[in-house]
C-alpha cells in the first residue's frame, strides 16, 4: 500500500439547480478515520460518492484533490450499508472480487490472512447466504481490505447491524484499517464519537467541526467522554435539524 | 409426490368428464371421441405416433438449441452496447407485433419442406422471449454491484462477464422456461403449413380424414412433449435459477 495520502474536498453540489449542499470544505486527515456526522438528505452519502468517483445524481461544481497531487478515485476502496456480497460467489470468491474484476491473479496467502483476521477462515467456501448479518459484513471488511487501498471510504456500513455486533464491527474495522484515511459516513452519533480523530457534522448550514474525545479510537462505549460528545452531537444534530 | 397427486386426481376427473359427455350424448366419433377411444387409437398407433414424435422432437431441440444462443448473444450484444440498443431494440419490439404464424409459408418457401422450416419457425418464436428476459435481467443489475465494480477499476467487459451476466441469470432461466413450452408450437405450426413428418403433419392428415381419435391422441402427445420438455428445462435451468 501506498502512504495514505489527505484528501480535500471543496465545492457545492446541487440537484436540477436547487442546492444540495452550500460551499464547503472537509478535509480527511492523512491515515486518519473523519467521521462525517448528519441526518438522512443533508447530502453526506454524495460527498463520499463523489470522492469514490460514483454517479451521484447532483451536479458538483469544486475540486476534490489529494495532498500528494495523484489522481484520487483509483486510490479509493468502498463499503456500503449493503454488504454487496455476490449471492452466487464463495466468501473468497467475494473477498477476491476486485483482483478478478482486474483480471489480476489472486494472492492466496494474502486471502487466507484477511480471512483470518476478520475471523472467518472456517467459512471460506460457504454462500453468503449462509452467513450472519455480521459475518457478511466482516466479508465485505475483508474485501475493502483485500483492495487494500490508502484511503477507505465507508457508507454507512454498520448501521444496519444489531447493537452488539455494531459495537464489535466497529473496533474490528478500527483495528483493520489503521494506517489508512478513512471517511466513515454516518447517522449515529454514538459510532462518530467512538470512532473520530476528527468529527464533522453536516447540517443545511454547511459542516460544523467538533472536537472528538481524548481517548484513542476506538473509544470505549461507556467512555464517559466519548458519551459526553455523543451527545452533544446529537443535540447538534437535533439543532441544525430545525 | 404429494405435489402430483392433486394433479393426477384433476386430470382423471376431467378424463371421467370427458367420457361421460361422450358416453351419454351418444356423439359421433369423428366429432368428439371419448378419452377410451383416443387412448385406443393411440396404441394401435403407437409406432406411428412414435416416429413422428421423433421427428418433432428433433425440431424442437434444435430449435431451442439455437434459439438460446441467438437470444443470450443478442440481449449480450444488447446489454454492452448503447449503439446496439438504439438500432436493434425498436427493430426488435416491432417483429413482435408482426403475427409470426404468417411467415411460416415464407419459410417454407424458403428452406423446403424438411426439418429447417419448421426450426426456423420454433427459433422466430422463442427467440423473442429469451432475448427480452435475459435482457431485461442484464439491464437490472442491482446498481451497489455496480457502483462497487467501479471503485475496484472493472472493465465494463469484466463487469458484464462477473457480476452483470450472473445476475441475470435467474431471468435467463425463465425465458428458457418459457421458450422450453412455446417451441413445440412453432415446431407444429411449421409442419401445419407443409411437412411430411411430424405430429404437426399427423395432425393435419387425421383431421382431413375424419379421424378425429387420431388427431387428439397426436395432440395429447404433444402435450405431453411439450410437458416433459418444460419439466426437463425446470430441471436443467434449476441452479441458473438460484434454486436449491
Amino acid at each position: 500500500m501506498t502512504p495514505a495520502p489527505a484528501i480535500t474536498l471543496s465545492g457545492s453540489a446541487s440537484i436540477d439547480g436547487a442546492p444540495l449542499f452550500a460551499p464547503l470544505t472537509l478535509r480527511l486527515a492523512a491515515a486518519q478515520w473523519t467521521c462525517l456526522l448528519g441526518g438522512s438528505g443533508v447530502g453526506k452519502s454524495t460527498v463520499l460518492r463523489l470522492i469514490a468517483g460514483l454517479e451521484t445524481g447532483a451536479e458538483f461544481s469544486g475540486t476534490i484533490t489529494a495532498s500528494d497531487g495523484s489522481p484520487v478515485v483509483a486510490r479509493v476502496a468502498y463499503m456500503a450499508q449493503d454488504d454487496l456480497l455476490l449471492p452466487w460467489a464463495s466468501v473468497a470468491q467475494n473477498v477476491a472480487l476486485g483482483a478478478r474484476l482486474r483480471g489480476e491473479q489472486v494472492d492466496p496467502a494474502r486471502l487466507e490472512d484477511l480471512l483470518r483476521r476478520v475471523r472467518l477462515s472456517d467459512h471460506a467456501a460457504k454462500r453468503p447466504a449462509e452467513l450472519s448479518g455480521g459475518q457478511r459484513q466482516r466479508v465485505a471488511l475483508a474485501r475493502t481490505l483485500m483492495e487494500d487501498k490508502p484511503v477507505v471510504l465507508l457508507d454507512e456500513p454498520f448501521s444496519a447491524l444489531d447493537a452488539r455486533t455494531r459495537a464489535d464491527m466497529q473496533e474490528l474495522a478500527a483495528e483493520l484499517l489503521a494506517g489508512r484515511t478513512v471517511l466513515l459516513v454516518t447517522h449515529d452519533p454514538a459510532e462518530a464519537a467512538r470512532l473520530g480523530h476528527s468529527i464533522r457534522v453536516m447540517t443545511a448550514v454547511g459542516l460544523t467541526a467538533v472536537a472528538p474525545p481524548t481517548e484513542q479510537m476506538p473509544r470505549a462505549v461507556d467512555d464517559a467522554a466519548t458519551l459526553e460528545c455523543q451527545a452533544a452531537l446529537l443535540r447538534m444534530l437535533r439543532e441544525g435539524g430545525q | 409426490m404429494t405435489r402430483w397427486l392433486p394433479a393426477l386426481a384433476a386430470t382423471l376427473f376431467a378424463l371421467a368428464v370427458w367420457q361421460a359427455v361422450v358416453s351419454l350424448t351418444d356423439l359421433p366419433r369423428f366429432i368428439l371421441p371419448g378419452p377410451v377411444l383416443v387412448a385406443e387409437t393411440w396404441w394401435q398407433n403407437r409406432w406411428l405416433i412414435a416416429e413422428h414424435t421423433v421427428v418433432t422432437a428433433l425440431e424442437v431441440l434444435i430449435g431451442l438449441a439455437c434459439g438460446a444462443v441467438l437470444g443470450v448473444a443478442t440481449a449480450l450484444q444488447l446489454a454492452s452496447s448503447r449503439i446496439a440498443r438504439v438500432l436493434v431494440q425498436p427493430m426488435l419490439v416491432f417483429t413482435q407485433a408482426l403475427p409470426v404464424f404468417a411467415l411460416a409459408p415464407i419459410l417454407t418457401l424458403w428452406l423446403g419442406y424438411g426439418l429447417w422450416s419448421k426450426v426456423a419457425m420454433a427459433v422466430l418464436i422463442i427467440y423473442f422471449p429469451i432475448t427480452a428476459a435475459f435482457f431485461d435481467g442484464l439491464m437490472r443489475t442491482p446498481v451497489g454491484y455496480l457502483d462497487l465494480a467501479r471503485t475496484m477499476q472493472a472493465s465494463p467487459r469484466a463487469v458484464l462477464w462477473h457480476i452483470r451476466v450472473p445476475a441475470a441469470l435467474p431471468q435467463l432461466a425463465s425465458g428458457l422456461r418459457l421458450a422450453a413450452v412455446y417451441a413445440p408450437i412453432g415446431a407444429v405450426i411449421g409442419e401445419w403449413v407443409g411437412a411430411s413428418k411430424g405430429l404437426g403433419y399427423l395432425m393435419l392428415l387425421a383431421n382431413g380424414r375424419a379421424k378425429t381419435d387420431l388427431m387428439f391422441a397426436a395432440m395429447l402427445t404433444l402435450g405431453v412433449l411439450s410437458v416433459l420438455l418444460h419439466l426437463a428445462m425446470r430441471r436443467a435451468t434449476r441452479r441458473m435459477a438460484g434454486e436449491r
